[in-house]
């Protein structure tokens, strides 16, 4: 079903605060993982906004919808997201990447409220996925597990042994995204270690595959209200990225995959947000 | 032994360590609905087939995929279940080292990891499938407890009492063929104390996993023949270690030896060393097990003679070390 144009304006004014969150904490942290950060943002607010079952009061209820942030280098976009939702104060990202902070690059679930697993290294995430959808089936429990890798992520073996058993015990209350800005820290993911073609991989494990616009909340959208309806398999939804997405001067840039910003690099970071979300 | 739990392993003689694990986890299946079985392709081997057997639907059995395994496994806990995983050592401890470490360590989780094939107990198999660095690997992990029970009665013992113990905890066991040195599970274990097997005040023999039994045949030739009195310990949890017990023996013993199924880097041997080292205290000392080498091929028996694990091993280090000239002290109190 098509988002309503006030669902769009919503998610737009949440996507664009996130991303400004991103840059913002990027500048004062000293250095994160930027690119994929502003790479994802549009998956999670759509998740957090519009699909999944969550209580930010309660971060531990039982039957909240799961997120597995596979591609765990993204924290500094799902830190703010949690924060804006009603986590945590926002305040306490200040301490991000500092001494004791509990905010590292990489969340840590024991320390986060609303992180469901501490992700960072690559290749974990999918088999967390498919264990806590199989916890759910067998507890008889109506909770859907969601998780995204990142592309690069994918060369790991792991993530296809996890694949295989997600096929193989049908997982249809997991959904699996593929955020694909086709960058990875040492270029392009065709020229370092070819995954093409991708989608025909994907399938060949067992999935069903929905190619879409990772930046396009009426596609999100349905391809997530697909995958809720699909019962024969689980759904994997390739969501075409641009690594560094809203900042115009990091968009397909390798060298943006991590990096810091000094105030002037800030600042044209800033402006080209505001230029792009048609904000003065 | 767990609450609630107070039957007795009657088919001790016929069931192999393993079985005997796979028995103890079947009824505790019936008892907590919470527990879910996982293998990778060694359901048969590890025995947890059993439970598989009894509960098809609390089983996953995820193929030959021990990143996964460790991964689900995660997944599993993080959803309020109690799993329980089994693999070869080998692939526990180092193919899947990662994922015990950062997916169940780290988050603390609680799953319980009974890891078969450990040490030289499949020699004949070949370097591949020998695990002689697991204990060391394990207790470098925060928040992991680390076991190696003596035979299959305590690995009974082990099982029944991880799951009441809060986090992660790795039992290494063998392939199923070892010795049994219990003949009934009431001598009091509990994890983190070590059990006195015999008590003496010249020498004191610090023991784990197979090394019990052939210590304690050794420590009644020694006591027949040579007329030492010898200590025997029963250190079945490497970590949490009972340092109170490793300390006692060195004051009241000042000879300790240590007797493992493992490199000698790492292992019981190094974290009995590291206590005596942390407290200031000096002893005749030794560690026996493998020398920083990969293990010859072998049937397990004729490796544990090699290795000088057996009790014709433990005799001929324990007369070298009561032969050993090193300075006696009288105050042991003032080397603190």
């Amino acid at each position: 079903m098509a988002l309503t144009k006030e669902e769009l304006t919503l998610l737009a004014d949440k996507a664009y605060q996130a991303r400004r969150d991103v840059v913002d904490i990027t500048g004062w942290s000293g250095g994160a993982h930027i690119g994929g950060g502003l790479s994802v943002v549009d998956m999670l607010i759509i998740l957090y906004y519009k699909y999944m079952k969550v209580d930010p009061k309660n971060p531990g209820w039982e039957d909240r919808d799961r997120l597995i942030l596979s591609k765990g280098h993204a924290g500094v976009a799902y830190a703010p997201v949690l924060a804006r939702k009603g986590y945590f104060d926002f305040e306490l990202l200040k301490g991000f990447n500092k001494f004791k902070s509990p905010f590292g690059m990489h969340l840590d679930g024991n320390k986060v409220r609303g992180v469901d697993a501490s992700t960072g290294s690559l290749g974990h995430g999918l088999p967390i996925a498919v264990g806590m959808a199989l916890g759910a089936r067998l507890q008889k429990k109506s909770w859907m597990t969601y998780c995204i890798l990142g592309d690069g992520e994918c060369n790991e073996g792991s993530v296809w042994e996890a694949a295989m058993a997600a096929a193989h015990f049908k997982l249809t209350n997991l959904v699996t995204f593929v955020d694909r800005n086709k960058l990875m820290i040492d270029g392009a993911t065709e020229e370092i270690m070819n995954l093409e073609p991708f989608a025909d991989k994907w399938k060949a494990f067992g999935f069903i595959v929905r190619e879409i616009d990772g930046h396009d909340f009426n596609a999100l959208a349905d391809a997530i209200e697909y995958a809720h309806a699909e019962k024969s398999g689980p759904v994997l939804i390739l969501a075409n990225t641009a690594k560094g997405k809203g900042v115009e001067f990091m968009e397909n840039q390798v060298k943006w995959h991590y990096g810091g910003l000094d105030s002037e690099l800030l600042e044209s970071a800033r402006n080209s947000l505001n230029k792009a979300y048609g904000r003065v | 032994m767990a609450e609630g739990l107070s039957w007795t392993v009657y088919d001790a003689d016929t069931l192999t360590q393993a079985e005997i694990y796979g028995q103890v986890l079947c009824d505790l299946g019936k008892m907590r609905p919470d527990i879910v079985g996982l293998s990778a392709d060694l359901a048969k081997s590890t025995k947890i087939g059993k439970f598989q057997d009894h509960f098809p639907d609390r089983f996953f059995n995820v193929g030959i995929a021990e990143q996964n395994l460790f991964g689900v496994a995660a997944g599993l806990a993080k959803s309020g279940l109690l799993p329980f995983v089994s693999t070869m050592a080998a692939f526990t401890a180092m193919r899947a080292a990662e994922q015990v470490r950062t997916d169940i360590c780290y988050q603390n989780l609680n799953v319980k990891i009974i890891a078969t094939h450990g040490g030289a107990s499949f020699g004949q198999a070949g370097t591949t499938h020998h695990c002689t660095e697991d204990i060391a690997i394990m207790r470098s992990f925060a928040n992991m407890t680390v076991i190696v029970p003596a035979d299959g009665i305590e690995t009974a013992n082990a099982v029944k009492q991880c799951v009441n113990w809060p986090g992660p905890v790795y039992i290494r066991i063998g392939r199923g063929f070892e010795p049994r040195y219990y003949d009934s599970e009431e001598y009091g274990f509990q994890i983190g104390k070590a059990v006195e097997l015999a008590s003496g005040t010249d020498i004191t023999l610090i023991c784990c996993g197979i090394t019990v039994f052939h210590a304690m045949e050794a420590a009644k030739i020694l006591k027949e023949n040579d007329g030492l009195s010898v200590r025997v310990l029963n250190m079945h949890t490497i970590k949490p270690l009972d340092t109170e017990a490793v300390l006692k023996a060195v004051t009241e013993t000042r000879r300790v030896i240590v007797f493992e199924e493992h490199n000698l880097i790492g292992g019981l041997g190094s974290a009995v060393a590291e206590v005596i080292a942390d407290n200031g205290k000096g002893c005749a000392f030794k560690r026996v097990g493998i020398p920083d080498c990969y293990c010859e091929v072998g049937y397990p028996e004729d490796l544990y003679t090699h290795y000088k694990l057996d009790a014709d091993g433990v005799l001929e280090t324990v007369r070298e070390v009561m032969n050993m000239d090193f300075e006696e002290d009288e105050d042991w109190e003032d080397e603190v």
